[in-house]
């Protein structure tokens, strides 16, 4: 008896044979059910938005709804930009410079997800101590570039894939 | 299961019982051995049976009329409060009792950390209780984002971007969780669902969290082992069925009283707002069961630190009876662990305090000190008093201290003599 156990016999190869493809096929029903909660296609359908941005004075912003998600777009003036790149990389908390967060000939639009990256609230503008956002829900501080200065977030407020379709109208998306 | 033989006295009783012994069931639970000296605080348990019933009861009946859809479910609860027959009474008995049942089991949570229930061998009647408390936080979580307003959409917003904290996954699991790109119909939709099945999940641990209690038998306020049955115990019914009873009425009392006289003093009142994802409500607190750990969160100035920290809050407690040294289970016999456990009573109350008021100056002090020392209190002073406590000493049994008037020291046991 003892011998015997010591083997690999036909019984051991049956078993592993049948545990393997056990866990094969419930990994394959598993998936499905883990996967249904992903966003669905009618989601994934909303995945672009274009926007009129001609009535947008200088200094003013808008905030459009994308993916559910408030996107701000704001036009600013050469004051704030100037602002936005006197700003020296070693005071970020996340180093961006403005130039790489605006398109190119652009320099006025600043199109951003208008979402906290700390916990997701929807920062207040014109408010907090570097002339930009403010996050109400945990005191973080972004400047006129949505850069992320002062308080929890992590990193600077998202840039979203964005073109100019033409002078008047971007599309996020 | 049973310490007795017990045969039904009818023939069709005992023909029953033969193939499923469920009188013999009813029979334990009715003798079941029980030490006399329990106090009221041992009554929260049947009051805490009473609450998930309520809340399944209400819930089923709230589920008829509400709509999960994000166009119409503000509106469908607005529908309850207003057309529907005691629409108004179901709906606050079930906001109302979310708090009591936190409430109560707050009282048995700190029961059990006062008299040491949690200590060997009822390890895993913690453990599993402790697994009643996380669903209970889930449950609440998300039954508060189905009236669709403002602290329902921003709260869950806040909730579900803890876990976009994970390093790399984060944002996959956060969307996944949301099955959309914010939160949205989907989320809505599946907390829904999963609202409506986390009672029974709890219902089932229930019976196991009883069923694990019934293998040792009840803690008492004396902390000893008790010989069952013995002089020591009473049977459970009728001598504890009363007493539980006599307190769930008083707790009714209190329940009723905030149901019917102020039944939205414990909620929110952006909550009447309907959800609108492009403004965030000016201070966005969560309910009051969940402030402390809350407050634990934005003590951190760091996002994934705060989470870290915050879900140790809560899995620090699991490993409670390993980090607990002492012997001696009732903190009645331990002179230093006593005043340590009012001093956590009081952190954890002054923890929620903070967690309400907004994240600067001295709060965000408080907030600081007290989950500093939220921590200090398991990994240190649990292990080191436990360690270096000179006990008083415990009475042989139950009767002793009944019968004599206290604890005589000559005839006393003494646990920690070695220390």
């Amino acid at each position: 008896m003892s011998k015997e156990e010591k083997k690999v016999n036909r019984r051991d190869f049956l078993f592993t044979a049948s545990y393997t493809v056990g866990a094969v096929g419930v990994g394959a029903v598993i998936w499905p059910m883990i996967d249904q909660m992903n966003p669905d296609k009618a989601q994934k359908a909303l995945a672009t938005t274009e926007v009129d941005i001609s009535s947008i004075e200088p200094g003013k912003s808008i905030t459009v709804l994308w993916r559910g998600k408030p996107i701000f777009i704001k036009k600013r003036t050469s004051e704030e930009i100037a602002e936005a790149r006197a700003v020296k990389l070693d005071d970020l908390p996340d180093p961006q410079k403005d130039e790489d967060r605006v398109k190119e000939g652009k320099d006025e639009w600043l199109v951003m997800l208008g979402v906290c990256t700390h916990l997701g609230c929807v920062p207040l503008k014109d408010k907090g101590d570097f002339n930009g956002w403010f996050c109400p829900c945990h005191g973080s501080h972004y400047d006129v570039s949505g850069r992320i200065r002062k308080g929890p977030a992590p990193t600077n407020m998202e840039i979203p894939k964005f073109e100019f379709v033409d002078s008047n109208t971007i599309k996020i998306g | 299961m049973s310490e007795h033989e017990y045969t039904p006295k009818s023939k069709a009783g005992k023909w029953f019982n033969d193939r499923l012994p469920l009188l013999t069931l009813g029979a334990h639970l009715t003798d079941y051995p029980t030490p006399k000296n329990l106090n009221y605080w041992w009554t929260f348990g049947g009051i805490l049976t009473f609450c998930l019933i309520t809340q399944i009861v209400t819930g089923i009946v709230l589920a008829m009329h509400y709509v999960a859809h994000a166009d119409l479910a503000f509106a469908s609860v607005e529908h309850i409060m207003r057309d529907v027959n005691y629409g108004w009474l179901i709906r606050y008995i079930h906001s109302n009792g979310a708090s009591m049942f936190f409430l109560a089991v707050y009282i048995h949570i700190f029961r059990s950390l006062f008299y040491g229930s949690y200590k060997s061998p009822r390890e895993v009647i913690w453990i599993i209780g402790l697994m009643i408390y996380l669903l209970m936080m889930a449950a609440a979580f998300m039954g508060y984002v189905l009236p669709w307003g403002q602290m329902s959409f921003w709260g869950a917003t806040v909730i579900t971007n803890l876990f976009s904290a994970i390093p790399l996954v984060g944002d996959s699991i956060t969307t996944w969780l949301w099955g959309a790109y914010s939160v949205d119909n989907p989320t809505l939709n599946r907390f829904f669902s999963l609202h409506y099945l986390i009672p029974f999940l709890i219902l089932g641990l229930v019976v196991l969290h009883i069923w694990a209690l019934h293998v040792p038998g009840n803690n008492n306020p004396v902390g000893i082992d008790i010989k069952k049955p013995s002089k020591d115990t009473v049977p459970f019914h009728p001598y504890i069925t009363i007493k539980d009873a006599f307190a769930l009425l008083v707790f009714m009392i209190i329940f009723a009283g905030f149901v019917f006289f102020t039944p939205n003093v414990l909620g929110h009142s952006d909550n009447y707002i309907p959800a609108n994802p492009l403004v965030t409500p000016a201070h966005i607190v969560p309910e009051w069961y969940l402030l402390p750990f809350y407050a634990i969160l934005r003590s951190v100035p760091d996002k994934l630190g705060g989470v870290i920290l915050m879900f140790s809050a809560i899995f620090i407690l699991f490993v409670l009876p390993w980090l607990d040294t002492s012997k001696v289970r009732s903190a009645v016999f331990r002179p230093i662990y006593r005043q340590f456990f009012w001093i956590l009573v009081i952190d954890v109350l002054m923890l929620g305090y903070v967690g309400a008021m907004p994240a600067e100056g001295v709060y965000l002090v408080l907030a600081r000190v007290g989950t500093v020392y939220y921590f200090l209190h398991f990994i240190v002073v649990m292990p080191v008093v436990g360690y270096l406590e000179k006990t008083d000493p415990i009475p042989m049994s139950i009767s002793e201290p009944v019968l004599t008037g206290g604890a005589e020291p000559s005839i006393a046991r003494k646990v920690n003599d070695k220390v």
